[in-house]
């Protein structure tokens, strides 16, 4: 038993007991495998069968759900599970008699078991909208054979109880991203958008692999309990490794979750069909980052975290907040100005990973962990209606859309649900756990970041009633007659947006449900001391200025874009001035609004966006570049002109030596007589001289 | 199964193939089937003796030599028949054994021209004798004789078989066929390093009269190592050197190995298959078995040498890899930057770093052994190789296109799969070299090492959306591709299961090195060097 | 014993037949002017052996091996020289260049 989870919190009121488990966690096991047993079944039998294979994966997440599901109700009542079930899959001698055990296993206690059940719930009502969405697609074998290799990698790494697995699933998910984002391989450019997403995020893993390395040797294993328990208990190998192991696992959590300035490939890599965005690049795989940061926590609390960088300028936990607080306020603006809905989901999960980084870097372990949980729900639910939007109008540009509310209710109305949650409208799922993100950031003092936060929460807000005017009101814009997805699609809308609407209660501060606790207790972040704040009662003045951030933002959003039905599309380019007289003469509201947006966050965000396309982007590929060039000046200018030419150098004077030497032999007996007399007459002479 | 266990089951294993290769002679040539049966046959037969010997290797005392057989063969000079394999050896031997009958396999209906099947798969048994003997070796000696028995039937079957196509050499005044000039380029890179070698082998032999007795003997001689006999021989360094020029040349370490991409481009299939996976091996094999334990405090010198320029060849191999336009020529060259790790493992001298180098050859052996036999089947169907001119392969042949995926990313060492291991344990040893090296040097190349395992993925993905991704270019269109046959699939399936089986279950290697491993290394290194060994008798 | 003559004279002989090797053209010519050579060996020996006077007789030994080495040495020379004659018409050596690659 881990002796940290021992160490209970001296005091605490909500120390809860520990269970053992029993044969529920070992079966946790099976979540780990029946997603590959899905893959072969798929790629064995899928061809000839209905859904080409879906049928597999649904069965497969079915069962992880229900197994999920008993693992965290018995979490929830019966006492917090911490258990571990490992085998050896390999084992090295070090020095000293000490080996190096690598082994895999599963994982099974209160952050595994929310993200078990996160990923197996999430992820099957995303396979069965799948089996809607995908029918009739040119490769549904291989798509549900990538995604569920997709779930397996993903399980693999949340239920990883060390470094090694968890690089093992880290990457596999990074692989079925690739393949999943390339789904559409015929047209290079999506290859070219899975490519970059593969190769940014194996820059991440360098720093991934090297931290696993640092903070591996430091203690000589890589289990995570043993690296926390190191941490909490200072332990000295660990001390002096863990300020870089710990950078370099950030640089890791940044480039899965996406983080400011890796964030580059998540929006290229809404490539992908719109199931995949919704499970893998909103839900869950690039939340892995947060969960890296929440698994390996006591590092950044006990070791890391205040440690000085940068010749002192800044900590490590400062560094991390402030990417993280870049990254929520910046990508933020980036959705106000993108036309693709997929595009203004995808900045909008970026920015909300911003939200979480900051909250699990600030300290907030709960915090960020339950925005992890609750976002998982309606961002996915959001990118299933927007699926569900381009399914019927063939484009995902908001251009092409508009007035779809008479054609499209449930979409509508679900996502108008997502929506709310996610701008953290009281009191849907959004609104608990940004307002816990926000009393965290002021509880440790991040004064700062916390309105910046707040001016993240009226962004979102803004850009999703934006995303909403444009494609849910006014006109119809695009071709053909829109109609509501079948059922198989909307059914998972409508599930969803069941805990969009309630989950944010398992977590209200001083709300329990008797035996069943709340989050932060399943989390067990009570009886672990992490240094976690919850508070007992909600701040309701903290709550308000969360709330009324965005209050504001859906009423300037609305103002702004949903009025006026007509003119929406064109008011949209904030720069074209003929529209500004024409608002100011309607509404004085919008005068306001413009002045606001028009000249402060119109430019802001197209600045960013410049910044974002030209910049980022261009040293992404001006790196690219470069380093083609320099392959190329390597094989051509130092291989095969240096290195080979002087090989071959030595050979070519071999050859002409060998071509001057052979015009010596004439064949004429009477010319080597005489060479042989003038040797014997040189020999002769060199003895009489120097005899 | 006495004789097998104490005695001569190895030299079974290792002249089997030569033996078959001289009943082959007697086949006449028409009768290709017959001929082919034998080879397979025997080949066959080598494979399952060396699996006899996995299995009846005692893994509990995996750190001695087993299987051993020690006779006197040439007195006057004291060499010895000695063989045995220890578990350092015993995972590339059966790999040696067989990658050869996959090879067998592969080729059963992919001749190249001027076929004669005969001839070739003589040379392919020869090859076998020179390979497991290589691995089995404990004498200098023999050691040397199949070290170079190697070269020339590869010399041949480059020779004759390899890449019809001429070339301009930069400096010679004609063009001259690509296949000539890659096997005697090989022939000659080879030739030059064995010799520096040997000279090596004899500085040893001569030194050793000093403690007891001139020997070849592999095991006395490390036991001098390890007792620290040669510590203060003046020119041990100098003896380290010339074994590295050899064993460096056949790695091949930068920037020795400008051979290599010309032996693998010009090669027909099967040979680059057996160059790749067994013979590159036989340097990295030689350093471990040989120049480390016998020379330890020389290698403790050499160390940091090694390590940067393995580091250079993992980044300049992938660079390379960046600029190619031929498929195959890509492989090789990814092949540099692949042997850069397991060099690099050898060079942090630790336990960690020696055991990745060792699952790396294995992984390397298959994983590039079967990028080699893909880039060979394309060839075989779009007859060229020219990246700019494949593309959509995936659309054309499905399964093909799936097999080159998942190779690619086992190459790119996708966790999960069996080159992941090499690398990432390669860099974990570089973390903590040996006492006494620098630390910061091999941090800097473990750094150096993981931004190559981008460049790495870089060219994997590169390659795959060039070749594999894409719509087929016009000039496929009506063409007829038949993909995977029967004999392809079955040379192919089993390195797919065993990629996926070690990528997730290393212990399949590790259960056998790792003891024989930490012996070696504490042997090199811990032990107190105050008694000097003596050897009685010889 | 003065040997001074014996060896001026094998000298003369000795250098007759370098002369006669490197300028005569005709084959058999530059056989003989090897026999020279020989026999101008074989009067070195066989001058110094009556001066040294060893026990084993070497130097005669060896003249007489040297005469028989050169008996056979002209019988295969002649033999070849007559061969090239047959199917070059021609003795000269300047038309031997068959050793040439």
């Amino acid at each position: 038993m881990n002796p940290l989870v021992l160490a209970a919190e001296e005091g605490a009121e909500h120390a809860v007991e520990l269970a053992a488990g029993g044969a529920a966690t070992q079966w946790a096991g099976l979540m780990l495998v029946s997603p590959f047993v899905a893959f072969l079944l798929i790629i064995w039998l899928g061809k000839n069968m209905k859904y080409k294979g879906g049928e597999f994966a649904v069965a497969a997440m079915g069962l992880n759900l229900v197994i999920a599901t008993i693992l965290f109700f018995q979490n929830a009542q019966g006492g917090i599970l911490n258990d571990t079930h490992i085998f050896e899959i390999g084992r090295i001698g070090l020095f000293e008699g000490r080996d190096l055990v690598f082994e895999l296993g599963w994982m099974v206690d209160g952050l595994s078991i929310m993200m078990y059940w996160v990923v197996a719930f999430v992820g099957l009502l995303v396979f069965i909208y799948a089996l809607g969405y995908m029918h009739g697609d040119v490769r549904v074998t291989m798509f549900f054979a990538s995604f569920s290799l997709f779930a397996g990698a993903m399980l693999i790494l949340v239920g990883a109880p060390n470094l090694i697995q968890l690089i093992i699933g880290w990457e596999g998910v990074g692989l079925a991203s690739y393949l999943l984002i390339g789904h559409y391989w015929e047209d290079l450019d999506n290859v070219r958008s899975g490519n970059k997403a593969f190769l940014t995020n194996k820059v991440a893993d360098v720093g991934l692999i090297l931290g696993a390395i640092f903070l591996g040797m430091g203690i000589g294993d890589f289990r995570f309990t043993h690296i926390n328990e190191a941490a909490a208990a200072g332990e000295a190998g660990l001390q002096t490794v863990a300020v870089a192991g710990a950078l370099l696992m950030f640089l890791g959590a940044m480039g899965k979750s996406a983080q400011f300035p890796l964030h580059i490939w998540l929006p290229d890599a809404m490539a992908g069909p719109t199931p995949v965005s919704a499970l893998m690049h909103a839900a869950t795989m690039v939340t892995a980052g947060v969960y890296l940061m929440a698994r390996l926590f006591p590092v950044y609390q006990y070791m890391a975290g205040e440690a000085e960088i940068l010749g002192g300028i800044i900590t490590v936990r400062g560094l991390m907040v402030g990417i993280g607080a870049i990254t929520l306020l910046a990508m933020g603006l980036l959705a106000l100005v993108a036309n693709d809905l997929k595009k203004v989901l995808a900045y909008s999960t970026v920015s909300q990973l911003g939200y979480m980084m900051t909250a699990v870097a600030a300290g907030g372990y709960t915090a960020g962990l339950f925005h992890l949980f609750t976002h998982a729900f309606f961002k996915a639910l959001l990118f299933l209606g927007a699926g569900s939007v381009i399914h019927a109008v063939h484009s995902n540009n908001m251009t092409d859309m508009g007035g779809l509310r008479k054609d499209m209710p449930h979409t509508f109305r679900t996502f108008i649900i997502g929506s709310l949650a996610l701008a953290g409208i009281i009191p849907l799922a959004g609104f608990w756990s940004k307002d816990e993100i926000l009393a965290t950031l002021d509880y440790e003092g991040y004064t700062f970041v916390f309105w910046v936060a707040v001016a993240g929460a009226f962004v979102t807000a803004f850009y999703m009633t934006r995303a909403i005017a444009l494609t849910f009101f006014g006109t119809y814009k695009g071709h053909g007659h829109p109609h509501e997805s079948p059922t198989i699609m909307t059914g998972p809308l409508w599930v969803l947006a069941v805990p969009s609407v309630i989950a944010g209660f398992l977590n209200v501060p001083g709300l329990e449900f008797g035996s069943f606790h709340n989050f932060t207790t399943w989390l067990a972040a009570r009886v672990v001391p992490l240094g976690d704040h919850h508070p007992e009662a909600p701040d309701w003045g903290l709550a308000a200025i969360g709330l009324g951030a965005a209050v504001l933002g859906i009423a300037l959003g609305w103002l702004v874009f949903g009025r006026d039905a007509d003119t929406q599309e064109a008011r949209d380019r904030l720069e074209i001035p003929v529209l500004y007289p024409l608002l100011r003469a309607k509404y004085f509201m919008d005068h306001i609004a413009w002045a606001i947006v028009g000249f402060t966050m119109g430019p802001a965000a197209r600045a960013m966006n410049w910044v974002n396309t030209y910049i980022l982007d261009g040293i992404v590929n001006g790196v690219g570049a470069i380093t083609m060039a320099l392959g190329r000046f390597v094989y051509g200018g130092v291989d095969q002109r240096g290195i080979d030419g002087f090989f071959n150098g030595v050979a070519m004077a071999s050859d002409a030596a060998g071509s001057a030497m052979r015009k010596l032999q004439t064949g004429r007996v009477q010319q080597y007589a005489a060479g042989f007399m003038v040797g014997a007459l040189v020999l002769v002479a060199a003895v009489a001289i120097f005899r | 199964m006495d004789w097998f266990e104490n005695g001569w089951g190895l030299s079974l294993i290792v002249f089997l193939p030569i033996l078959g290769a001289l009943a082959a002679l007697a086949i006449p040539k028409e009768r290709e089937s017959t001929v082919k049966q034998w080879s397979m046959l025997v080949a066959v037969v080598t494979f399952g003796l060396s699996l006899i010997v996995a299995f009846g290797f005692d893994l509990g005392a995996a750190e001695q030599y087993q299987f051993e057989t020690n006779v006197p063969w040439i007195s006057a000079i004291g060499a010895n028949y000695h063989v045995g394999v220890d578990g350092i050896s015993l995972p590339l031997l059966v790999l040696s054994t067989f990658i050869l009958v996959l090879a067998m396999i592969y080729s059963w209906n992919h001749w190249e021209e001027p076929r004669n099947p005969k001839a070739f798969l003589i040379l392919m048994l020869i090859l076998g004798t020179g390979m497991n003997g290589t691995f089995v070796a404990l004498d200098l000696v023999l050691f040397f004789i199949f070290f170079e028995v190697v070269l020339l039937p590869m010399y041949f079957m480059i020779g004759i078989w390899g890449d019809k196509s001429m070339r301009q050499i930069p400096g010679f005044g004609k063009e001259m066929p690509t296949r000539l000039y890659a096997s005697i380029k090989f022939f000659l890179f080879t030739l030059f390093g064995s010799a520096f070698m040997l000279l090596g082998f004899l500085a040893l032999y001569f030194k050793s009269g000093e403690f007891g007795g001139r020997t070849f003997d592999i095991p006395t001689l490390a036991a001098h190592g390890a007792a620290g006999d040669f510590a203060s021989w003046g020119i041990a360094g100098l003896v380290f050197g010339a074994m590295f020029l050899g064993f460096a040349v056949k790695v091949p370490m930068w920037p020795l190995h400008t051979w290599l991409p010309d032996a693998h481009t010009a090669a027909p299939t099967v040979g680059s298959v057996l160059l790749a996976a067994i013979l590159l091996k036989l340097g990295s094999y030689g350093f471990i078995r040989i120049a480390i334990p016998v020379l330890p405090e020389a290698a403790k010198d050499w160390a940091p040498t090694i390590a940067i320029l393995s580091v250079i060849g993992i980044i300049y191999g992938s660079l390379a890899c960046l600029a190619q336009t031929d498929v195959k020529r890509l492989i090789a060259f990814s092949s540099v930057g692949h042997m850069g790790f397991v060099m690099l493992g050898i060079a942090t001298l630790t336990d960690v770093g020696i055991n990745a180098s060792i699952i790396g050859m294995v992984a390397h052996g298959l994983i590039t052994g079967l990028l080699f036999f893909l880039a060979g089947s394309m060839h075989h169907r779009y007859h060229t190789r020219e990246m700019s001119r494949l593309g959509g392969n995936l659309k054309l042949m499905p399964r093909l296109g799936a097999i080159l995926s998942f190779t690619a990313m086992a190459s790119l060492g996708l966790p999960g799969l069996a080159g992941f291991w090499g690398e990432f344990m390669a860099l974990l040893g570089a973390f903590n070299p040996l006492d006494g090296l620098s630390v910061g040097l091999f941090r800097g190349a473990m750094v150096a090492g993981a931004i190559g395992t981008v460049l790495t993925a870089g060219y994997m993905l590169f390659m795959l959306q060039k070749v594999n991704l894409g719509e087929p270019s016009e000039e496929w269109v009506g063409h007829e591709f038949h993909d995977v046959d029967r004999y392809e699939m079955t040379a192919w399936v089993p390195l797919i299961i065993l990629i996926v089986v070690i990528g997730f279950y290393p212990k399949v290697v590790f259960g056998a090195t790792t003891d024989a491993v930490v012996n070696m290394v504490d042997n090199a290194y811990a032990v107190d060097s105050t008694a000097s060994l003596d050897v009685s008798g010889s | 014993m003065i040997v001074n003559q014996f060896l001026v004279v094998a000298a003369a002989l000795f250098s007759l037949g370098v002369y006669g090797l490197l300028v005569r053209r005709n084959a058999v010519m530059v056989l003989l002017a090897v026999e020279l050579m020989l026999n101008a060996v074989n009067l070195n020996l066989i001058a110094f052996e009556s001066v040294l006077r060893t026990p084993e007789a070497l130097g005669q030994i060896f003249a007489i091996f040297v005469i028989t080495v050169a008996a056979a040495e002209v019988g295969i020379g002649l033999a070849i020289i007559l061969l090239i004659f047959r199917n070059r018409r021609s003795a000269n050596v300047d038309d031997f260049n068959l050793m040439k690659l």
